[in-house]
């Protein structure tokens, strides 16, 4: 028997995947690819749970959360092409004119 | 039975291949690897019944977005000079970061409440079909519905004027 607490264990290990992609990688695609993992694993957080309690509105935002993720893509990677343009570098390590 | 099975070959296949993606050195690697991670869901939603969902999924995640990354990628025509490879001693600290990551987070789950007892409430036939699915879009949630319109289109203007050389 399957039940909703294993999807939610999945969850958790792909999300810890996730933030370890977003926290050790230097190269920007893969940190991009990161932040994708990190809002899949909350959509399957959101289905099992929609699913438990046999109620659509999970799905519904699961919906609306793959229309904002396709949105956050296109302007990350926008803005990857600009920054490469102007630095001619994919290493974050570069990127440290902000820091104080 | 048969749904044990299936669940765990799905996690197995969407755990091994997530922690690829951020081991990979090559982001076209990753990529692909991405793809798989993106099916395996795809069939977790499938196993929730949520059919439309997982058919979104692989619609927009797997022939979009991917395609989107794929592309930029080959834009930059990178180098192996540009691709740093990730430490072999990195790979001992990601194991090991992980299982403290999942040991902390496994037990705030467990103490929210007892998730082992939960029993799937029963649904009826339709839960997840298209037409349930677009009952309660295109009534409760209409108005989201079209802000996010505005958003994809914001989206759409926004990518082009960061990304153009000059305006």
């Amino acid at each position: 028997m399957v039940t909703p607490f294993h999807y939610i264990i999945v969850s958790l290990i792909v999300f810890s995947i996730g933030i370890l992609g977003v926290l050790l990688r230097k190269n920007i695609f893969i940190i991009l690819m990161s932040v994708e993992l990190l809002l899949n694993s909350a959509n399957l957080a959101l289905i099992a749970f929609s699913r438990m309690n046999a109620d659509l509105t999970g799905q519904i935002f699961v919906l609306f959360m793959i229309a904002i993720a396709a949105a956050e893509v296109s302007v990350g990677l926008a803005l990857v092409i600009a920054l490469y343009r102007h630095k001619e570098e994919i290493n974050i390590d570069i990127l440290s004119k902000l820091k104080g | 039975m048969f749904e044990i099975l299936f669940f765990s070959f799905l996690s197995v296949v969407l755990i091994v291949s997530s922690f690829l993606v951020i081991t990979r050195v090559n982001p076209i690697s990753s990529a692909l690897y991405l793809v798989i991670v993106f099916l395996a869901l795809a069939g977790l939603y499938g196993m929730l019944s949520a059919g439309f969902i997982a058919a979104i999924q692989i619609l927009v995640y797997a022939g979009g977005i991917l395609v989107l990354i794929i592309f930029v990628i080959m834009i930059m025509n990178l180098t192996m000079q540009d691709l740093l490879p990730l430490k072999t001693d990195y790979l001992l600290l990601i194991s090991l970061s992980l299982v403290i990551l999942g040991g902390s987070l496994i037990p705030i789950v467990l103490a929210f409440s007892n998730f082992f007892h939960l029993r799937t409430k029963e649904i009826s036939d339709g839960f997840g079909s298209i037409k349930e699915v677009a009952s309660i879009l295109f009534t409760k949630f209409i108005f989201p519905f079209e802000m996010l319109s505005i958003l994809l289109l914001t989206a759409i203007i926004g990518a082009l004027v960061i990304a153009k050389r000059k305006l």
